[in-house]
This record gives structure tokens, C-alpha cells and sequence, in this order.
């Protein structure tokens, strides 16, 4: 069936249009991070003249480097120990399947409906008594805790979609557990693990509300430092814009990269 | 002695050996596979039950950090402060508008672009991670873009569009806060939307589409009798991993309005924030976070029931 060629570039028009418009904020910021503090309040327009002002005003304010590494740390820090923890419990669920592990994956998953705000309470007062507010360890502990129903689901779904023949043939050769997840197991499913890291890693770095409600200066990661630009008195668009690109662009490429297999792991293998 | 003569004793005992590791292995694997998952069980049990059973705990307690007399058993006092004092019912109000009109949005709209989106056209692949990106920007980022740049009443973009028009700028913050709140979380979730029911559109078999199509229907009823079937999963899991996120939206409403003017954009996270971090009321607060926590369960038990649907499939 073809569709008639006006329909078809009606239709592209259409779809680009759209897609623009979707995009436009994100594009803006990035212009607005080139414009100067006057040109980014005067009147909108795409011609100016390109400047790196307020990339070296953020920067040399130090401090936007701590809070970048802030942001590193705890969303690979807590990325890391979220599949040092979920790869064996995976493996198992995947490989070694007793009646209980249905049940088991189905209670992680539930484990994620609690909503945060429901339990800032008892977090913070705990945190406050073991000194863990406003800490990197804390905030990479809660992110950890965050993700892991998360992060041994996808790992589960991609275990089980390897041929299990090949692990029989690791066996039989006489490899032992250790050396099965190492030299079978981990390589082949790799690009599964991850897809899998970087989703906990772009979940870990966008997380606004624990790193609001928790952190305060020492440990506040990009998140909160964007959102000190809300005060009146911080009010400077193109630094603001400076800041924000640089915040979301590695990010942004990481989601790009990963938007299929990152479906299956945001609906828990109910959309593939 | 059997062990005297080498030869023939050795199969059976090694039969013997085989037969016990393989009844050995069984409740070795059952170990094995218990001990592999207990690091995971472990901490998400106690992330699970610690906060949980301490909000239940203090929310039938007497317990403000600000004044550290007062405590003891309320019983069910903070509920019924809670449930008789409007800026609660009010937070309900706004919370269900929220999520509500979000949903609309992001569902109706993400379909028509998902199906927009699967025709094939002139540079596809990149106008699809154009429209996916919001969704990957952070909270505070995205509500302070739209709230400076965007929704400025003097000196944002769309003040500009309404004056090239010969309209009068809105101020966004002050007469429409909660529909400015409501732009602002669908912007982000709509590429949600459209991500997911993308996904599950390329699924459909086009050869029923053909079909139905030699038979005269047209795209409107291939749509709705077609298309729209075919995604009703993937709509209502949508739906419900929104709804989870939806109800306790914060970032958002804490970088723009703090929840004003007046009580117009506080929802019932940021109500029990204001009680919890800004009021020290941890009775209070807690007794919020219980009904939080109802209310998302709620949907929850729906959304589990899915997936465990999904994984006997």
C-alpha cells in the first residue's frame, strides 16, 4: 500500500514540526548557555554573537566542579554497588529457579511503589543520628537501595534470554560457578549489563528528591546545585543555561543510547 | 575387605558418590541460590520495613523537633488533625489534577505521536530521540528552564510568541500556576509515553494492518480497532508507572511555585515536606506519608498484578 508522496511529506512535516517544538527548551537552554546575561533576557532570537562568558563564569565559581563530581560519584558509585549486589541474585533467579522467585521478583518490584515521600521522615531522622546527612555515602546508599529492584529485574530479563546450552557446555567442561559467571556469563550478556548500569546511572544523576531533601551543600550533586538558581537573587539566565547543558548533556547521550533497552527496564519486561 | 581389592568396590562407591551429590545437590542449589539472593533480600527487606514500620510508629506519636517536650502516644491524633485540616484535602485536590491531566496528556498525546512516529519518513530516527529527550533531563533543569526562559512573563519565549500575536503575555506562575506545573511534568512525561507505546507498536503485524486495509478500512478505523487494541497493555502500564511517580511529583513544584500562591500547587508530597523539613512535625508528616503510601498502593497491587500476568507468559 503507498501512500500518496504529498501525504507522505505532509506527514514528515508534521512529525519534524512536532519534534521541534518537543525539543525547543532543551535547544534554547543550550543557545541561551552562548548568549551573554543581556542578550539571554532581551527579546528571543537565534542570531547572536556566540560567546563562552558564562561557561567560564560557571566555572570559575569552584565550586560547579565539586557539585559535577558530586554527581558523578554517587550516580557510578551507587550504579556499581547496585550490580555488585543484583548480578548474583540474578544469576540465581535466572539459573537457578526455585518457587520462591516469582514471588521474590514480584516483591522487589513492589518494594519500588513506595513512594519516597512516604518515608522522608524516618530516613532523615536515621541519617541526622548516623551522621549520614549531607554525606556522598549517604546519598550513594539510598540511591543503591533505590535502583536495585530495578537493576536485578533488567539483569534477570537479559540472563534468561541466553541460550542456557551454553552454561550446560561451561558446566560439563567442568567450570565451576566462579569461572562460569566469569568467563560465560558476564562476557555474553555484557551489553545487557550495561544498558542496565547506564539506566541506573541516568536514574541515579536526575534523582530530585532525596538529593534535595538530604544533601545541603558538602554533598549536593548537580540536581540541587541547578536548583539553587531558583532563589531571586540567582536569577541569571545564561549562567543558569551554562550550568543546566552541562548537567544533562552526558546524560542526554546515554539515554540516546540506550532508549530500547532502557523500555524494558522501566515496565519490568512488560513492554518489549 | 571390599576396599582390599581395588577393582570392583570403586564403581559403587562412585555410583554412591553420584547418587549423594545429586540428592545433595538439590538442597545445595536451593542454598546456593538462597545465599546468591540474600545480599539483595536483605537490604531491600530492611529499606523496606525500617522506614515504613518507623513512619507507621510515629505517626500515632506526639513528636515535634521543635519542641522536644511534647511526646508521647497521640493515638490517632495526627490522623485527625490531618484528615479535618483543608490544606490536606486541598493538597488531595491538587495532587488527583496533577496526575490527572498529566495522564491525559502524556496517554492521548503519546499514541498520536507514537503512531505518527512509526510512519516512515525523512529522517525518522533522529526526530524520535528529539522528542525522547525531555525525558532525560532533570527535574530541576527542565522546571527552571520552562519557568525562566519559557514561561517569563516579560522576557520568556512564549510572552514573546503572545505579543508577536498581538496577545497579552501571560504570568504564567501567578494566574495559571497549577496549569504552568501541569505543562512542565507533561513535557517531561510525554516523551515517556511515546517512548514506550513506540516500543510497543513496532510489535503490531502489519500484514493484519494490511489486511484490514484491502478490506476498506481506513486509518481512522485501522486506529481504532487495530492499533489501539494492540496497545492496551503497553497504555495501561504506562498509566500506572506514571501514576506511581505522578503522585509524589516534588522537584518540579519545590524549584517553581514552593507550592504557591497560597496553597494552589501543593501536593501532597509537598505537604508532607513542608511538615517534615520545614515544620518539624514528625507526627504530622508521618501520618501524611501513611496516606501517601496508601494511595500508591493502590495502584500498585494493579500494576503487579500486571507484570505477574506478564511473567507467566
Amino acid at each position: 500500500m503507498t501512500t500518496p508522496r504529498y501525504k507522505r511529506f505532509l506527514l514528515a512535516v508534521l512529525a519534524w514540526a512536532i519534534a521541534l517544538i518537543i525539543f525547543f527548551p532543551i535547544l534554547w537552554m543550550a543557545l541561551t548557555g552562548f548568549k551573554t546575561e543581556a542578550a539571554a533576557i532581551a527579546d528571543p532570537s537565534f542570531v547572536f554573537s556566540p560567546t563562552l562568558e558564562s561557561y567560564v563564569a560557571v566555572h570559575a565559581r569552584a565550586d560547579y566542579l565539586k557539585f559535577a563530581l558530586n554527581s558523578v560519584v554517587v550516580a557510578f558509585g551507587s550504579t556499581l554497588l547496585a550490580l555488585l549486589i543484583a548480578i548474583p541474585s540474578a544469576y540465581s533467579m535466572a539459573f537457578l529457579p526455585t518457587p520462591r522467585t516469582k514471588g521474590t521478583l514480584l516483591w522487589m518490584l513492589s518494594t519500588k511503589m513506595l513512594p519516597p515521600v512516604g518515608v522522608l521522615m524516618p530516613i532523615y531522622l536515621l541519617f541526622r543520628d548516623t551522621g549520614l546527612l549531607d554525606t556522598l555515602t549517604g546519598l550513594i546508599i539510598v540511591y543503591t537501595l533505590m535502583n536495585l529492584p530495578i537493576v536485578v529485574w533488567m539483569l534477570y530479563t537479559f540472563f534468561k534470554d541466553l541460550p542456557r546450552d551454553i552454561l550446560e557446555a561451561g558446566r560439563m567442561d567442568g567450570a565451576s560457578t566462579l569461572q562460569e559467571v566469569r568467563h560465560l556469563l558476564l562476557p555474553l550478556t555484557l551489553p545487557g549489563i550495561a544498558s542496565t548500569g547506564l539506566l541506573a546511572v541516568i536514574l541515579s544523576w536526575n534523582e530530585s528528591f532525596w538529593s534535595l531533601n538530604l544533601t545541603s551543600s558538602d554533598a549536593a550533586p548537580l540536581t540541587a546545585y541547578i536548583a539553587s538558581f531558583s532563589s531571586p537573587e540567582g536569577l541569571f539566565w545564561a549562567k543558569l543555561s551554562a550550568a543546566s547543558t552541562m548537567a544533562i548533556a552526558p546524560i542526554l547521550v546515554f539515554g540516546w543510547l540506550t532508549q530500547k533497552q532502557m523500555v524494558r527496564g522501566l515496565t519490568f519486561g512488560a513492554v518489549k | 575387605m571390599p576396599g582390599s581389592c581395588p577393582g570392583s568396590p570403586l564403581p559403587t562407591i562412585a555410583v554412591n558418590l553420584m547418587n549423594k551429590t545429586r540428592a545433595y545437590g538439590r538442597t545445595v542449589g536451593g542454598l546456593r541460590s538462597l545465599s546468591l539472593q540474600a545480599p539483595a533480600v536483605t537490604l531491600l527487606l530492611l529499606w523496606m520495613l525500617v522506614p515504613l514500620g518507623m513512619t507507621l510508629w510515629f505517626s500515632f506519636q506526639r513528636y515535634n523537633l521543635l519542641m522536644p517536650g511534647m511526646t508521647g502516644f497521640a493515638g490517632l491524633e495526627n490522623y485527625e488533625y490531618l484528615l479535618t485540616d483543608p490544606a490536606l484535602w486541598s493538597a488531595m485536590g491538587v495532587t488527583l489534577l496533577l496526575v490527572g491531566w498529566v495522564l491525559f496528556i502524556t496517554v492521548v498525546g503519546g499514541t498520536l505521536l507514537a503512531v505518527l512516529f512509526q510512519q516512515d519518513f525523512l529522517g525518522r530516527g533522529v526526530a524520535r530521540v528529539l522528542a525522547i529527550s525531555p525525558f532525560f533531563v532533570m527535574p530541576t533543569v527542565s522546571a527552571l528552564v520552562w519557568k525562566n526562559m519559557m514561561m517569563h512573563p516579560a522576557n520568556g519565549v512564549l510572552a514573546w510568541l503572545a505579543n508577536l500575536f498581538g496577545l497579552p503575555a501571560v504570568d504564567w506562575f501567578s494566574s495559571l500556576p497549577l496549569t504552568s506545573i501541569v505543562i512542565i511534568v507533561a513535557w517531561q512525561w510525554l516523551p515517556f509515553a511515546l517512548l514506550i507505546l513506540l516500543t510497543a507498536i513496532q510489535s503490531l503485524d502489519d500484514d493484519q494492518v494490511e489486511a484490514a486495509r484491502m478490506d476498506g478500512a481506513g486509518p481512522i478505523a485501522v486506529f481504532f480497532f487495530i492499533t489501539l487494541p494492540h496497545l492496551k497493555r503497553a497504555i495501561s502500564v504506562v498509566i500506572m508507572i506514571e501514576m506511581i511517580f505522578l503522585l509524589t511529583i516534588f522537584a518540579e513544584i519545590f524549584v517553581t511555585t514552593s507550592g504557591g500562591p497560597g496553597l494552589a500547587t501543593t501536593n501532597l508530597a509537598y505537604l508532607i515536606y513542608i511538615q517534615a523539613l520545614l515544620d518539624f512535625d514528625v507526627g504530622t508528616a508521618s501520618a501524611g506519608g501513611v496516606i501517601a503510601i496508601i494511595l500508591a498502593n493502590i495502584v500498585a497491587i494493579f500494576l503487579v498484578r500486571l507484570v505477574a500476568k506478564n511473567l507467566e507468559s
